[in-house]
């Protein structure tokens, strides 16, 4: 059963198409996001969700049902904005009856479901306080609350961790989970920022240009990335461009632009005939000394970027390529300057032809 | 602050100017104030002792502002008028504002010009148009069914009328500057939880207008309540406290009752305006 | 469906402004332009033409009076801006934080006093019977009781209090937005008072001057209790004349006409200052 499920959506603003041609649905309960960059259409295939804006093309059925002839406050889904747009005249009580009250609710049941869904954001009491005496966690878990209150099919959040420093972002991005978990409902999350949608979600879909690149869960998006933009948006990854020499057992012998020459194992989808490609590895996929098999290079220590377990060695090769080396906790024990070889085993490099979606 | 090498001296200077400067501001304000209290028939040195009679005495000739039927008339009249008036151009500067702020419509630059020019134009003009203007069309009327259509001859509808053509341009500057740091966000939040239009208007929209609406109204209200030039043309019998205060000056010269008017005046409008600060300040 | 109620909510906004602009603003110009075209010839009975702008040019005494009120509002003006430009500067760039409110809102204060009860302040003042004149007579500086009321500089006094207020106002804004690194900069690439203010703070300041002339002017232009108050009966203001032409005379076509004249003239100034300083009247009116 899908909640929310959107049949090539199009929407053009005069002649730019802000979403091309988007399909995709999101099973009950999960943690859905959309990761792309800014411009790229995600919001505006939110507001679509929403009601804000309507398609041109195509259907957004929620339950199954097509909900495109709904006004936006008829429709159960709700939103947690960027900004949050809590109401600052209002208590955060009263924020969290506004849906109630719309609806129509009893009075009566009103003040026990506002305690209730404070209880479970784990803001219990809070509800006589203004919204500027509120923290920006507490902002964020009461701008959830105000949608969870009225039992949404689909919560759609928009960038809502945005606005906050990095330390408080790390954190809510688990609590975020966590509530996802407790309230059983599904979310559906857009970011341009690819360690929230990784970590969070069930699966994401990142978007590029109006259109999908690729649906999956994250673990799938890291590792087998189907196109040069998905390789390079999620995650690190050392990038070069290059011309493929020949094939041999399914893998590319490429020479890079400048010098060097590399083994690649080409992404899902074949090359084709194309022989311009851009070759992604991962910082983690290289490892320091010689390899038996894959593929070596020799350089020299440029600097060393110390960042706990994110530390980086950073390598000039011969022809003056800067390469990026994972080296966890700099346990390595090299030094700047020092001469230094690199291997990586050839299926962990990847190539996409350039230019190809 | 923002000084180049301070020399004390320039320094001096500058303070006494601005010091002078507030000295020019308050004196006539003062010397209107200080009279009201003075147990004397003019309003002129030398000082007989301090009075309130000028406020609160009921015989002539020292007839105290609160027992003289025509100014008490006047500033009834002029409450009245500025109630209505206020009202009425809040209203249409709610509308005005959300217009300029939140549509899209051909010519809108040339209509927004259009909007502003009325504080632009002398107010002995407003009023001189206005009465032709209302006239020309009485007399049709007249001439036409041979009815008498008194609200467009001079009096108070036609004195609200005035004050209202150039009161909506303040209104609506005012509130449109509120509106204009509105987060339209809020309203989606309103319509996305379920709310009517109507309802996000009145739950969400109004509420968050609300100190510009009020200033608004203090605004208007005391303008219109000062308003000579406009008024003058077009007052009927039931003249308003300004212009009843100056027939007294023109008429009778000037007796301490007006002085004690004055006094009431400035204590009033600054009070009002001064509540409208404290509630912008709140609110903000 | 959405867009119709767009449209409907358009034209029940556009009513009111369009009503208002219509017939509380166009139509009544229209109407004075229109009256002051006719000329009565018996009752009821009426020509068309110029005679009535013919008249104003063949009376000496009423472009006189034009002229006079012409130069003395733009003397007005000048002096308000010299007079308010260093008490704003002095709000906005050198009190101090705290004091910085209180002087504005008791620069604000008078704004809220009705010229009334300001002209009659003056009066009290400055009359044969007045203050000045006493403390004049207690120190000795002169002999008997002086008339400082009915003269040409009181008058001017007069008009540069009820209108400097409107003039600092703006200033004050402008000033306020003003990034004090700006100065700083300026002295620092080596810029004296001088070129400092004239290079920067005016060119800053540009558009609250010219939003303060344009409204101070034109309070200037069409006052009508101050010069008549404090410049007596024979104060020779064109307002005055306006005045009464409608309610003493009764003589609606020519006061119709010194209505046009007035607004003509202040619009003239008002469109030239804009002009002249390259400002529009959307932007610098609007934005107090």
């Amino acid at each position: 059963m899908y909640d929310l499920r959107c049949d090539s959506v199009t929407k053009r603003f005069g002649s730019f198409t802000a979403v091309n041609n988007v399909s995709f649905d999101i099973p009950s309960g999960s943690f859905f996001s959309i990761l792309g960059p800014s411009g790229c259409g995600k919001t505006t295939l939110m507001r679509m969700i929403a009601g804000f804006e309507n398609p041109d093309q195509g259907d957004i059925l929620i339950k199954g049902r097509s909900v495109l002839k709904d006004a936006p406050n008829k429709r159960n889904v709700k939103m947690v904005f960027q900004h949050l747009a809590l109401f600052p005249m209002m208590t955060v009580g009263e924020n969290i009856a506004y849906g109630l009250r719309c609806r129509g609710d009893a009075k009566s049941e009103i003040g026990g479901k506002v305690n209730a869904v404070l209880d479970r954001v784990g803001l219990p009491g809070v509800e006589d306080k203004q919204i500027s005496q509120l923290s920006g966690g507490q902002k964020q878990r009461i701008a959830i609350a105000r949608c969870m209150v009225l039992e949404p099919d689909v919560l759609l959040l928009d960038e809502p961790l945005g606005a906050l420093d990095l330390k408080l972002r790390e954190h809510m991005k688990i609590e975020l989970k966590q509530l996802q978990h407790q309230f059983e409902t599904t979310f559906l999350y857009i970011t341009h920022d690819q360690s929230e949608a990784l970590v969070m979600s069930d699966n994401v879909a990142v978007m590029n240009a109006g259109r999908f690149e690729q649906i999956g869960p994250p673990k799938d998006l890291y590792e087998n990335p189907v196109s040069g933009f998905v390789a390079g948006f999620v995650g690190d990854s050392n990038r070069w461009g290059g011309r493929v020499d020949r094939m041999s057992d399914g893998t590319a012998h490429v020479a890079l632009d400048g010098g060097d020459s590399v083994l690649a194992t080409p992404g899902a989808g074949g090359l084709g005939d194309n022989r311009e490609v851009e070759v992604f590895v991962r910082p983690e996929a290289i490892s320091v000394g010689r390899g038996a098999e894959g593929c070596t290079l020799s350089g020299t220590v440029d600097s060393l970027l110390f960042n706990g377990a994110n530390s980086r060695i950073l390598v000039r090769t011969g022809t003056g390529k800067l390469i990026e080396v994972a080296d966890q906790a700099g346990v390595s024990g090299v030094n700047e300057g020092d001469a230094i070889d690199i291997h990586w085993q050839g299926h962990r490099a990847l190539c996409f032809g350039k230019g190809a979606a | 602050m923002a000084q180049a090498n301070k020399s004390p001296f320039l320094t001096f200077v500058y303070r006494s100017y601005v010091t002078i400067f507030f000295l020019y501001l308050v004196a006539p304000l003062l010397a209107a104030g200080v009279f009201a209290f003075n147990d004397s028939l003019f309003p002129a040195l030398p000082w007989q002792g301090f009075t309130l009679d000028w406020f609160f005495n009921d015989t002539e000739p020292k007839l105290g502002m609160f027992h003289d039927e025509r100014l008490l008339r006047g500033l009834k009249n002029s409450v009245y008028i500025g109630v209505i008036v206020s009202a009425l151009a809040v209203m249409a500067g709610t509308c005005n504002a959300f217009l300029f702020e939140r549509k899209q419509f051909p010519f809108k630059n040339a209509l927004y010009v259009l909007m502003v020019v009325p504080l632009v134009i002398p107010g002995v003009i407003l009023g001189i148009s206005l009465l032709v203007f209302a006239s020309m069309i009485a007399n049709g009327i007249d001439a036409a069914t041979g009815v008498n259509v008194k609200w467009l001859r001079p009096g108070i509808p036609l004195i609200v009328l005035g004050q209202f053509s150039f009161l909506t341009t303040i209104t609506s500057l005012v509130i449109a500057a509120r509106l204009q740091k509105f987060d339209i966000a809020l309203e989606e939040a309103a319509l996305n939880l379920g709310a009517s239009r109507s309802r996000v208007l009145t739950t969400v929209t109004l509420p968050f207008l609300f100190p510009a609406l009020f200033s608004a109204f203090v605004v208007s209200f005391l303008v219109s309540f000062e308003n000579f030039n406009t008024t003058l043309m077009l007052v009927g019998s039931d003249a308003p406290l300004t212009i009843t205060m100056y027939d007294r000056v023109v008429k009778v010269g000037s007796t301490p009752v007006l002085n004690a008017v004055s006094v009431f005046l400035m204590i009033a409008s600054g009070s009002l305006a001064l509540l409208s600060v404290l509630i912008q300040r709140k609110k903000d | 469906m959405r867009s119709d109620a767009g449209k409907l909510s358009l034209i029940l906004l556009m009513a009111p402004f369009a009503l208002w602009i219509l017939l509380l603003i166009v139509l009544p110009q229209l109407g004075i332009g229109y009256v002051s075209l006719r000329e009565k010839v018996g009752p009821g009975q009426f020509t068309f033409g110029f005679g009535n702008y013919m008249d104003f040019l063949g009376e000496p005494i009423y472009w006189n009076t034009l002229l006079r009120t012409a130069w003395m509002s733009i003397l007005v003006t000048i002096l308000a801006l010299l007079v308010g430009f260093p008490v704003a500067y002095y709000i906005a760039k050198i009190a101090r934080q705290r004091s910085r409110a209180a002087l504005f809102l008791l620069c604000l204060i008078p704004l809220w006093v009705s010229d009334l009860v300001r002209a009659f302040g003056w009066i009290v003042l400055l009359r044969e019977t007045g203050l000045v004149s006493g403390a004049l007579q207690w120190a000795g500086l002169i002999s008997g009781p002086v008339e400082l009321l009915y003269n040409d500089v009181t008058v001017v006094i007069g008009l540069v209090y009820t209108v400097v207020l409107f003039m600092i106002v703006p200033l004050v804004s402008t000033l306020d937005g003003m990034d004090d690194a700006l100065l700083e900069a300026g002295y620092n690439l080596g810029g004296s008072r001088f070129t400092v203010f004239r290079r920067i703070i005016v060119p800053y300041a540009m558009p609250g001057i010219v939003a303060g002339c344009i409204i101070t002017f034109m309070l200037t232009a069409g006052s009508y209790l101050t010069p008549i108050l404090l410049g007596g009966k024979n104060s020779s203001w064109f307002t005055e004349q306006i005045y009464n032409q409608f309610i003493t005379r009764y003589n609606w076509e020519a006061g119709a006409t010194f209505g046009v004249l007035l607004l003509g003239f202040t619009s003239l100034v008002i469109w030239l200052g804009l002009k002249l300083t390259g400002q529009s009247l959307a932007t610098t009116v609007a934005k107090d």
